[in-house]
């Protein structure tokens, strides 16, 4: 018996909506418009007392902009920032990679056990783990140093570079690298040739979810970095905790989610061109 | 010299002996086979010559070189996984220059050697296309490409056609030959499938728990099987218990339980006494109308109790009077007639003293 393909199609229609209008909701609520007054707010005066002057009185402004533009800390910060970002993914995939390769290599039964401890450290309270590398590093005198921030970064974010590439690596047919092994290639080629493009989509969204949170994150450098170890994270708190000067704290953290964007659309261009797995 | 020699391999996992002490010789330029059911052993014989797999005793060697100390990426052997494992993240060509680039060919070389296995196996046409792009077909033709483009001297198949549909795997079959025919490779090849084995190989290594059963050219497996397990694993077969009566050099004489005196071929080391059995192939026996037989030496009356109707063929399942349920086959060459006897019908199976073979074990 023919179905009607317009009563499948409406509530197949209706069914998508009610499942996707609560998540959309909430996000539109809770991150576009925050988002927008965010951006909004950077185009204002600062009020005197912190918060943002009557758009009544004072009107828009470029003043916060142009304070940015004007000098050259910020670009330095913002630089910084990626520098900073870059060497924890770098550090996080050089640990993660060997260590998922480990994992999926290790019985099964293992395998569960070692991917449980990568995520145990979730258990216990951020902070506390952060203060714990203050005890450990302050005898090492590397407590408010760059090695320090540097160490609290990888440390933190370690699991998100692990789990992507575990994930990853964990699908290849381990049929490929013997393959690859029948065909002449050895230990390096096979690496090379075979392992390593096919965990790309891996490696990539793995630096995203390391990159993004460590250019916003200012908990990390605040405790364990030295004065002079000030990062984009930080600055943006300061303007709207310290100095009152919103404005200036919302046109910076825009700036950097507009540099993330850019660095998340490079990466999603990437993932396209490679990874047809 | 043969290329490959195996001499006296066992191969143990555990408690179990997966190969049994198996030695062999492949010829340059064959096409050999080793056949058996799931888990006789025939994989870990290929994946010992791949290198994959270390014997616990005995050896093999490659044009008279022990393999034992070379890993599988320096053996000259290529091996066309049952998967075909082509690389997802290469075209067509990048994985079929792919052992050319680890044999550090140049790259013209690389270019116009995978230009002509390509054309090989006619996919000119699929050099830049994914294998998640490919039809099953077609990736075994990449697998096979993949595997010959740097002449290995030895190409070991393992299932290569298991995944394909029962049309495909016959065209695949015809298309095996030739390209064994033309590029020269030796080829092992491993299967659970008797008639593929029939059709494609030279020679034949039956295969069942470890052990080589019958090593032999196809025509010989099929006719003058040496064991029950090959008469019975090989194409279909009347299995009739029976005694020797009687040996001499132009035939025995037997007396099988349910039928009474037969005649069968003479078997060198069968004596007066010597029990065993009759292996008779279906086409070898006659199925007449009643009392409508020709007269050959063994002939006994029956019943339709079945057919199986193949286009070509019939297969009849007769019980015989005494109680014996034989098949016999007829073909249906007769026009406009489709079968001869119906369910039921009483019906003369006969067969010819030299027919089917007696196995004494």
């Amino acid at each position: 018996m023919p179905v009607s393909s317009s009563t499948t199609d409406r509530s197949a229609r209706l069914t998508r909506w009610l499942v996707t209008a609560p998540p959309a909701g909430f996000l539109v609520v809770f991150f576009l418009i925050p988002a927008l007054i965010m951006a909004g707010a950077s185009f204002r005066e600062p009020g005197e007392f912190g918060g943002l002057a009557p758009l009544a009185e004072s009107g828009t402004s470029l003043e916060a902009y142009r304070f940015i533009l004007d000098d050259v800390i910020y670009a330095w910060i913002l630089a910084k920032s990626f520098a900073v970002a870059g060497l924890t993914t770098v550090i996080c995939l050089l640990l993660a990679y060997p260590l998922a390769i480990l994992i999926v290599r290790s019985p099964k039964r293992q395998r569960d056990l070692f991917v449980l401890l990568v995520i145990l450290p979730f258990a216990s309270n951020f902070l506390i783990r952060i203060y714990a590398w203050m005890i450990i590093l302050g005898p090492l005198d590397l407590l408010y140093s760059p090695v320090a921030v540097i160490v609290g970064m990888v440390y933190v974010h370690l699991p998100f570079m692990i789990l992507p590439l575990y994930t990853n690596l964990e699908k290849h047919d381990p049929a490929l690298l013997e393959a690859a092994q029948d065909l002449g290639a050895g230990r390096w080629a096979r690496f090379w040739r075979v392992t390593w493009p096919l965990s790309l989509p891996g490696v990539l969204s793995g630096s995203a979810l390391v990159f993004i949170p460590v250019l916003g994150m200012f908990a990390v450098p605040e405790l364990l970095g030295g004065t002079g170890d000030l990062l984009m994270g930080n600055l943006i708190k300061e303007q709207f905790l310290d100095n009152r000067d919103w404005p200036l704290g919302a046109a910076l953290s825009l700036v950097l989610t507009l540099a993330v964007l850019a660095v998340a659309g490079l990466s999603a261009v990437l993932t396209r061109n490679r990874g047809q797995t | 010299m043969a290329l490959l020699e195996i001499r006296s391999i066992t191969r143990r996992f555990g408690k179990l002996e997966a190969v049994k002490n198996v030695s062999l010789d492949v010829e340059s330029g064959e096409f050999f086979t080793l056949l058996g059911p799931s888990g006789c052993g025939k994989t870990t014989i290929l994946r010992m010559i791949a290198g994959f797999d270390q014997p616990d005793e005995g050896g093999l060697y490659l044009d008279g070189q022990p393999l034992a100390d070379i890993p599988p990426e320096r053996r000259p052997v290529h091996t066309v996984f049952q998967s075909y494992a082509l690389f997802p993240h290469l075209t067509v060509s990048g994985n079929i220059a792919f052992p050319l680039e680890m044999a550090g060919r140049s790259r013209d070389e690389i270019r116009r050697r995978t230009g002509e296995v390509l054309a090989l196996v006619h996919l000119e046409d699929k050099g830049d296309a994914f294998p998640h792009e490919l039809s099953g077909g077609q990736k075994q033709r990449v697998a096979l490409a993949r595997g010959l483009v740097n002449k290995p001297r030895l190409l070991l198949l393992d299932e290569p056609l298991g995944a394909l549909d029962a049309k495909l795997r016959e065209r695949m079959q015809g298309e095996l030959i030739a390209l064994q025919r033309e590029v020269g490779v030796t080829f092992v090849f491993v299967t659970h499938a008797q008639q593929e084995a029939l059709a494609l190989s030279h020679r034949i290594g039956v295969m069942n728990e470890g052990r080589i059963e019958q090593l032999d050219v196809p025509e010989a497996l099929y006719c003058t099987p040496k064991s029950r397990f090959v008469a019975d694993f090989i194409g279909t077969i009347n299995l009739i218990s029976a005694e020797v009566l009687d040996a001499s050099r132009h035939g025995l004489r037997l007396d099988a339980a349910s039928l009474g005196e037969i005649t069968a071929p003479p078997l060198a080391q069968a004596v007066a006494g010597t029990r065993g059995t009759l292996a008779i192939r279906p086409e070898h026996l006659r199925i007449s109308a009643y009392a409508k037989h020709i007269g050959l030496k063994n002939h006994f009356s029956g019943t339709v109790g079945e057919y199986l109707y193949r286009g070509d063929v019939t297969v009849y399942r007769v019980r015989l009077d005494n109680g014996l349920l034989l098949e016999a086959l007829a073909t249906n060459a007769g026009p406009g007639r489709a079968r001869f006897h119906e369910i039921g019908d009483r019906v003369s199976v006969e067969w010819r003293h030299d027919a089917g073979v007696f196995l004494d074990h």
